[in-house]
């Protein structure tokens, strides 16, 4: 490739060790390169470590094998070039919406006038504008997402570490919410990284999908998944039908073997 | 209007004590008529040995419970942090934790004698158990994904304890601490009763012992609403403090 990649995964296992029982290999000999701006969806079964992957990009977990590099960089912490959305949303309960989206801000060295007028821009982004001093128990699953996706937004990152967000909401939700999604990132495209077991939402958001096996998980492929998405057609296109199905017939081996396995 | 019929069974048991005694139901040392109670507890406010003793009291009382609440939470917030603070103090709090407090009222005696300190290190000792069990068991309860969203945004790690850890923790300490207030006022009357020159409980111990059984009810009914007022304050105070848990919209 002639360009760096912004993200280098380079060989990467881990090894799951629960407080009883014996551990578990969860992931194998993963290698991956992600171009800035680029978003890329990791399909695979439940338990096939592509959310382990995630929190190893993000820095959460130690990276024991292999290496995994930003821009050159190995990571070794977390830190706000990586902004990560949960599936359970994980906002701070006890802070107002707006308190929440602040946090971020208030880290780094910016003006308060400065930050609140950041704060209301991503409030309003997201659709949020009249809900600014409501608590998370206050709101819909929905809302609870965009708040945590405004939250995470706000405070730049040029990474988006994405765990199965939509995962938690209805299917009408997650239909809003994925079509959202991807009207922000057109707007200010960051390289996105996107956990999910949904072969649909994989192909209608991601440029390319990393399709895991199932645990240990390994990239079994890498499928380019670039479509017109604005097109409001798009879910009977037949080129991205056929796309649908193509991963689909990928996943599903996986799917059966992380099915029959005993837990 | 609500809250008045709530407590209309207070008002009942008032009754029945007045008729009871002055109907002789019960003999009149073991139990003053009602009335006679309220007149000695008017004494006793103009005589000012209430205000005082009451004073010497929640002064006891308050930095014995300030002390077990700032150092319970600290403890049980690094027990739940820290994996060696937890090793070194959970079998001495394991210990501790079923020990009856008021054994522990002679040796604070002769560790700082009869004055204020006894009773603030008993007290103190007492309540620091349910705080630092509260902090601890919420601190633990703290979501992985909350602490990693901090971090992700920037915060250090003790940043996160002060932003994350505390924040998360704070229902089941906010109940702890209520625990300790009631305990207080246990431990607080039980040593002045047994040993103590002023305070509530030395004033019912003295008054009790000299006869005066119509002021020494005055004094235990003063303690049963100082009790109750401070517990229902606490329960306000809580109920702001956790506003932000679920409710409808």
């Amino acid at each position: 490739m002639s360009i760096e990649p912004q993200i280098a995964i380079d060989k990467v296992a881990h090894v799951y060790r629960p407080p009883r029982g014996r551990p578990v290999l969860a992931l194998d000999d993963i290698s991956l390169q992600v171009q800035s701006r680029e978003f890329l969806a990791l399909l695979g079964p439940s338990g096939c470590g592509k959310s382990t992957l995630l929190y190893l990009i993000g820095g959460f977990l130690p990276i024991e094998k292999g290496t995994i590099s930003i821009n050159g960089e190995p990571v070794k912490a977390p830190g706000p070039d990586r902004g990560i959305v949960f599936q359970h949303f994980a906002l701070f309960p006890w802070k107002t919406v707006r308190d929440n989206i602040l946090y971020g801000l208030e880290r780094q060295d910016m003006p308060r006038a400065e930050r609140l007028k950041r704060a209301q821009h991503f409030i309003d982004l997201v659709g949020l504008s009249g809900f600014e001093d409501s608590y998370p128990s206050q709101l819909s699953g929905g809302m609870k997402q965009r708040t945590a996706l405004a939250r995470t937004l706000a405070f730049d990152p040029s990474i988006l570490l994405m765990d199965e967000p939509f995962g938690a909401l209805d299917a009408q939700t997650r239909h809003l919410m994925q079509a959202e999604l991807l009207r922000i990132w057109q707007g200010s495209p960051k390289t996105v990284i996107f956990v999910t077991h949904d072969v649909q939402e994989a192909v209608y958001l991601a440029d390319r999908v990393a399709v895991m096996t199932a645990r240990p998980g390994r990239i079994k492929t890498v499928v380019d998944t670039r479509f017109d998405k604005n097109d409001p057609g798009i879910f009977k296109a037949k080129a991205f039908v056929d796309k649908v199905d193509e991963l689909w017939n990928l996943v599903r081996d996986e799917a059966i073997k992380a099915e029959r396995r005993a837990p | 209007m609500k809250t008045l019929s709530r407590y209309l069974p207070l008002v009942l048991l008032a009754v029945f004590w007045e008729v009871a005694a002055r109907l002789e139901l019960v003999s009149s040392s073991a139990l003053p008529p009602l009335s006679d109670v309220v007149v000695s507890w008017i004494d006793l406010i103009k005589t000012g040995e209430l205000v005082g003793n009451t004073g010497a009291s929640l002064y006891r009382a308050a930095m014995g419970l300030l002390l077990a609440i700032v150092i319970g939470t600290v403890l049980g917030i690094g027990m739940a942090w820290s994996k060696p603070i937890n090793v070194l103090l959970s079998p001495i709090v394991e210990i501790f934790y079923p020990l009856p407090k008021s054994a522990l009222i002679p040796v604070t005696v002769i560790w700082l004698g009869f004055g204020n300190g006894s009773k603030i290190l008993l007290i103190f000792l007492g309540c620091m158990i349910p705080v630092t069990i509260g902090a601890f068991n919420g601190a633990r309860s703290s979501e992985q994904t909350l602490v990693w969203s901090a971090r992700s945004m920037g915060a250090n790690r003790l940043r996160m304890l002060w932003d994350v850890v505390l924040p998360s923790a704070l229902p089941e300490l906010l109940n702890g601490i209520r625990t300790a207030l009631a305990l207080s006022f246990i431990l607080l009357v039980s040593s002045e009763l047994i040993v103590a020159r002023e305070g509530l409980g030395y004033l019912i111990g003295f008054l009790g012992a000299n006869g005066s059984y119509d002021a020494m009810y005055a004094v235990v009914l003063t303690v049963a609403f100082l009790g109750f007022a401070a517990d229902r304050g606490y329960q306000m105070l809580m109920n702001r403090m956790l506003q932000w848990r679920e409710q409808t919209p």
